[in-house]
Parts: structure tokens; sequence; C-alpha cells
């Protein structure tokens, strides 16, 4: 059975929406065509950002046996992609267009141990791995960081099931994680999967090459959401084709340009592939590089980036008012 | 009248291959570090090589970025292939760990790597779910690398649906009419048998008493015993493991000192071992060997084993390649059953039963034949 990349779009019914910590809401969907899923995998989901249809990834958290019910879970995010205001909407008996469970996160059995790191809603993709390895009697620590207890989705079920395996840093209770520390701690044949916030992630990435540890034992997933800024609204600037568009903070730079009608490449819509990649002639703004397809080296001068998921932040200074101009990027598209 | 529908097995011609199952990818000798070799296993291609440090690797012979097949690459450094198109590199897990053009790697970059057990000198896959991948249900061929057993064997490409030649290996009645010169006896048809079964394994025995030794078995006693003459004690007892091995127990004693009962001591006792890889629902790899128990020593009687049954075997796959044949060309005609069948009634319970395990129909969908 190979692992599934290729999307398959089915109707799923909504069957019970529930709170699970502050501003995470787990859905659990009925999908008219089930497939059992495996730890790692996500659904694409078709939402609806102010009319206007897009499409969201979330993590499937956990499925009945042969995902006749699968569960994903999304944290409310109105300062960045508008995706999740609509999901947060959803109630019971609704409708909803999702892929039948994709596979870009894949957990290796047999590796001779593991490290699962999950910051904040990052844990929806990590949950499934551990308790998978559970269930195999793998070697595995569970590291779960959060801002707060209250926000830290499944900690109790995931406390109960792991017991001394999981470890919680919870920020507001001074428990901060020591990255450095967690990294030097890992075996040399060990396997590290990470889901969660860019500067968590970026701080392993750089801890991990440091150690000189084999790169291809780390292992993450973005979705290109979360950034080293919130996201605000910024204008890009296509002198050559006449463009001028707002990009929202509820969208992506990609999305405003086909918005536009700029006739775009893109592929993986996630900051890996590299096909969005464009030119930045000028710019008034500082760049919030999101892909992890650029190298430190190549995002540090600023004259390209992937459009998919990096955005432009305004480089001035707030003004008494409160306000900030909004940031300006020139660029040109292949 | 209405009749219900009582069946419990089908007879489906073409029988589908479960996936969560330890299938034989090859020898040992046949997968190395010097090389890579491409092989379909269970309708999936793979790439077999050996690290630096000779552990087997099956990864999915596609690779991740335009499907080019890995086989045709290079194997570099402690673990790696190369893509023979652009270059990607791959490790033993399949991660990619090298993209052209880019300073990064793109972290969905990898290809499927199956799990791989190496025991009784074959390499085996595991091409289903992962996490059930149990070394534990690997069949038993212990004979095939025991000090107490010496033998070798070779393997057919065999044209037909994989468990044509489980059928074949489960009812021996035809050695008397397709290897008459050498194994066959009318006996063979005329002794009764005895089937039992449980949840992964189909027991098939059948004793012919006080009978003249076919050609092949006379000789077999001469090497153990110069000079062997008179009546012999015949035994077969083929047993089957799930999903497509059969080991079968054959040999002669001379009649009537005990060998029934289990003092085998003045006889001789050999082991056919089959292991049957489906590669496409109309071809198999068919690895076989014949084990010995007694003059271990004896190269030339491994020699002389090996090329005698590889001269049976080549009855069988002729056989089987034209009963392929005449099965797509009388596409509007089914199987029927006989007696003789019960063993392969058996083993085709088993087979279905874990087909239905894994949601998959039995029958492979009928197609175009030579798909």
């Amino acid at each position: 059975m190979a692992d599934s990349h290729h999307p398959v779009w089915q109707n799923a019914v909504v069957v019970a929406v529930e709170d699970v910590a502050a501003g995470i809401r787990r859905i659990v969907l009925r999908p008219e065509l089930p497939r059992p899923t495996r730890p790692g995998e996500h659904v694409d989901v078709r939402v609806l950002i102010d009319g206007a249809p897009a499409v969201r990834s979330y993590s499937v958290v956990d499925g009945t046996h042969g995902g006749g019910q699968l569960a994903i879970s999304v944290f409310r995010t109105p300062a960045s992609r508008g995706g999740s205001v609509f999901m947060h909407s959803l109630e019971p008996g609704q409708l909803l267009e999702i892929t039948q469970p994709l596979q870009n996160f894949p957990l290796r059995v047999g590796a001779p141990s593991y490290v699962l790191l999950a910051g904040g809603i990052g844990i929806t993709a990590i949950a499934g791995m551990a308790a998978l390895l559970r269930r195999l009697g793998a070697e595995y620590r569970l590291v779960y960081v959060g801002r707060s207890r209250a926000a830290m989705a499944y900690l109790d079920e995931l406390s109960a099931l792991h017991g001394d395996r999981l470890r919680a840093h919870v920020d507001d209770e001074g428990g901060a994680l020591d990255v450095q520390a967690l990294v030097d701690g890992v075996a040399q044949d060990a396997e590290l999967y990470m889901c969660g916030p860019i500067r968590l992630m970026d701080a392993v990435r750089r801890a991990w090459a440091e150690r000189g540890l084999d790169r291809t034992g780390l292992r993450y997933e973005t979705f290109g959401n979360s950034g080293w800024f919130e996201a605000e609204p910024f204008v890009v600037r296509i002198p050559r084709l006449g463009v001028e568009a707002v990009v929202g903070s509820d969208e992506s730079m990609l999305e405003a340009l086909e918005r536009e009608g700029v006739d775009m490449m893109s592929d993986c819509r996630k900051g890996e592939c590299g096909l969005c990649q464009v030119k930045i002639l000028d710019r008034d703004a500082r760049i919030d590089h999101r892909d992890v397809f650029y190298s430190d080296r190549q995002k540090e001068p600023g004259t390209a980036m992937c459009c998919c998921v990096s955005r432009a932040v305004s480089a001035a200074p707030t003004t008494t008012s409160g306000a900030r101009p909004r940031a300006v990027l020139t660029i040109d598209v292949p | 009248m209405t009749v219900a529908a009582t069946r419990t097995t089908t007879t489906a011609k073409l029988l589908s291959h479960p996936l969560n199952a330890w299938y034989a990818a090859g020898w040992d000798h046949e997968i190395t570090s010097r090389g890579i070799l491409s092989r379909t296993v269970a309708g999936r291609p793979l790439a077999l090589y050996r690290t630096e440090d000779g552990r087997a690797v099956a990864l999915a012979d596609a690779c991740w970025h335009r499907l080019a097949p890995l086989s045709q690459g290079r194997l570099v450094g402690r673990d790696e292939i190369q893509c023979p198109y652009h270059g990607l590199r791959y490790n033993a897990a399949g991660r990619c760990t090298s993209m052209p053009a880019q300073e990064t790697l793109n972290p969905s970059a990898t290809v499927p790597s199956f799990p791989v057990l190496e025991r009784h000198r074959y390499v085996w896959v595991w091409l289903g779910d992962p996490t059930l991948a149990d070394p534990a249900l690997l069949p038993d061929m212990h004979q095939m690398d025991s000090r107490e057993w010496a033998g070798d064997g070779e393997t057919i490409h065999a044209p037909c649906n994989y468990q044509l030649v489980l059928d074949n290996l489960m009812d021996l009645t035809h050695e008397e009419f397709v290897h008459s010169s050498s194994i066959g006896q009318d006996e063979l048809s005329e002794a009764e048998f005895e089937t039992t079964h449980d949840e992964h394994s189909v027991t098939v025995t059948r004793w012919m008493r006080n009978i003249d030794a076919p050609p092949f078995w006379r000789k077999n006693m001469r090497d153990k015993f110069p000079g062997f003459e008179g009546k012999v004690d015949r035994w077969q007892i083929i047993h089957y493991y799930f999903p497509s091995t059969i080991c079968i127990d054959v040999g002669v004693a001379e009649a009537g000192t005990g060998a029934p009962e289990g003092d085998r001591s003045r006889g001789v006792n050999g082991y056919v071992m089959n292991t049957i890889t489906p590669e496409t629902d109309r071809s198999c790899h068919y690895f076989w060997a014949f084990m010995r128990n007694y003059r271990l020593e004896s190269q030339l009687i491994t020699t002389q084993l090996r090329n005698g049954v590889h001269g049976v075997f080549g009855e069988d796959e002729a056989m089987l390649q034209a009963q392929q044949a005449a099965i797509d060309a009388n596409p509007d005609h089914e199987f029927y059953n006989l007696n003789i069948d019960m063993g392969g009634m058996w083993v085709r319970r088993l087979l279905e039963r874990a087909l239905e395990a894994e949601g998959r129909p039995a029958a492979v969908p009928s197609a175009a034949p030579g798909a």
C-alpha cells in the first residue's frame, strides 16, 4: 500500500464539534469514501473565506478503525489565514468537501528510537504517531510545548496514554523548552519528528545541523502557516505587468496575485518545492520567509521569496498614532 | 425452487494476493552491494540492494521526482542509491539525501522503503502495512540453512497466477501423469490422503505402503543404502504456510521397517522447499530447493538432486503455462473442484480470508489477458 499523494475529493458530514483547548476545536467528520488513516496524514478541505473558495490542510488527529470517522482539530487564528474562521463556524450535520487522507509526513517504522516534538496545534500531526509507537512498543519520547495548559489540546489524554514518556513544557509555568538540551540528548541514530511554530522548528533544525546529526533523521511538516512575524496586509507590485495588489492578512501573496489574474506557477503551496519563487526587485519591507526551500544563506539577502507562504512585513517603526505604513514589495515573476 | 448460495470458498481463476505477508524477493546471493536488482514483487516494482555493511534494502523502484526507475541508477556511499535521471539520492530508509540545483531538501521527498528480513537463504519483503510486519509470521523453512540438511535450488519464472502453483503443489496426484518417468506411479492417485489445517497452515499427508520405488527414489535409496532392492513405504507430507510457502516432507523407507510409525532410519528423507512470490496477476517467482538429511557431505548428490528436480519442475512449468493460456482463452468457463483439491481449497480459503481482512476482493478483476 503506497502512501497516498493523489487527492481524491469526497463529501464528508460533520458529525461533532467540540472545543478541546482555548481557540482549538475538534471536528469529527464522516467521509463518504472511508479509508484507514495513518499517522502523519492530513486532509485538504475546501473552505470559504469571505465567500471565496480556498483549500486548507489539516492533520488527521485520529480516526476510527477503517476510517469511517476521522477527527481534525483547528486552531482559530483571526490574524492569519481565514480558513480557521470558516472551520470554527461548522456545525453537526453540515457537509464539507475533503480529500481522502494524504500523506506527506510518514512515520518510519523500525527506527531504533524516536523523539516526537509538538508545538501548540502541531500536536494534531504528532499525537497519532505517539499512539502508534506506543502500540508497537517502540522506544519513544513525546515532547509537547505550549503557551499555557489551557491552550494545549489533548494534554490530559496524552498524559494518561503516555505517562512518563510525555514531557509537557508550558511557557506560562516557566517550563520553556531548552531546544539545545533536547537536541543534545537525542541518540545518534534516533529520528525526530516535529510539527509546530516556525521558531521552534528552526531552532531544532539549527541545533540538529550544529550537532552534525544525519539530516534525514529530522522529519517535519509545515503547511507554511507559521511565520516569524504576525501576518499583516502588504502591497505587492509587478511593474512589468502593471499589477498592484494588496495581500490580505488571511491570504497568501500567491492567492492575491492569482486573484489579480497573474498567470502564476506553483505546486506544493506550503513552501517546499520552490516553483512559486519570485524575484524581489525592490522592497520597503522585511521578508518573513516561511518556506523550507531556501537555505539560510539564500534567504538572507531578501532578493527572492516563495510567494505561496512567505510574506512582507513593515520595516517601519510604529508611529505615535499606533499605525504603521504598509509594507511594499516590487517583484517580477517568471 | 430456489437454491441458496452456500459456497464458502470461491474458485477464482485469478486469485489476488494478500499484501500483509512476507514474500521472498530473491535468493540471498542475488541481492548485493555491487549492483541493483530490479524485481517486481506482488505487483510492486522494487529496487533491491545491500548497504556497505551488508543489510538488504527494498525501495520502490521509482524516483519521487519523475518516477524514473532507481534500479537503473547506481549505489553510492554507505547506503544510498542515486536516480539515473537527475541524480537525486536516497538512503536505505528511502529518504532523499541530495537534490539537484538547491541547497535544501524537500522534506516530502521520499520513496517507500519496505521492511526486509533475511532468513533461510532468502531476502523477504513486506509490502503491506509496515506496522504489522512481524518476523514471527515468516514461514518455517528452517531446513534451508540447517546443519542437518543439505541441498540447493533454483528459481522458476512461472508464467501463471501464483495460486496455480499452490494448487499444483497441494495435490501431488498430478505426478502420475506429469512426471511419469521420474516420481510418478499409479499408487499416487490410488492412495488415500488426510488433510488438516489451522489459521496459517494446511497439511496434506499421504502414505503409500509396500510399493515399488519409482526411479528417482530408487536412486536416492541406493545413495544411502548401496545396492538396495525391494519394496518401500513412500510418504508425501505437504505443509503449506501462509501466504505461499509449501514445504513437502518426502521420502521412502524399506517397506515394513516402521516409517509410518515414525522410524525412518531405514529410509531417505527429503524436503521440497517451495516459496512462490506473485509478480503480476499472471506471473510469479517460484523459488525452490531440494534439501536432504543424508550424505550431507556429497556435493555430487546435491548437484544430481538439483538437476533432477530441475527436470521434474520443468514439466510442471510447461503445464502451468499451458493451463494459464487455456484459462485466458476460455473466459466463460469456470473451475470445478475434485476431491483431490481438498488441500488446495483450504489454501484458497486462508488466502481469501486474508484478502477480506485487507478489504480487497479475492478475484483479480477480469481484464484483458496478458495484462
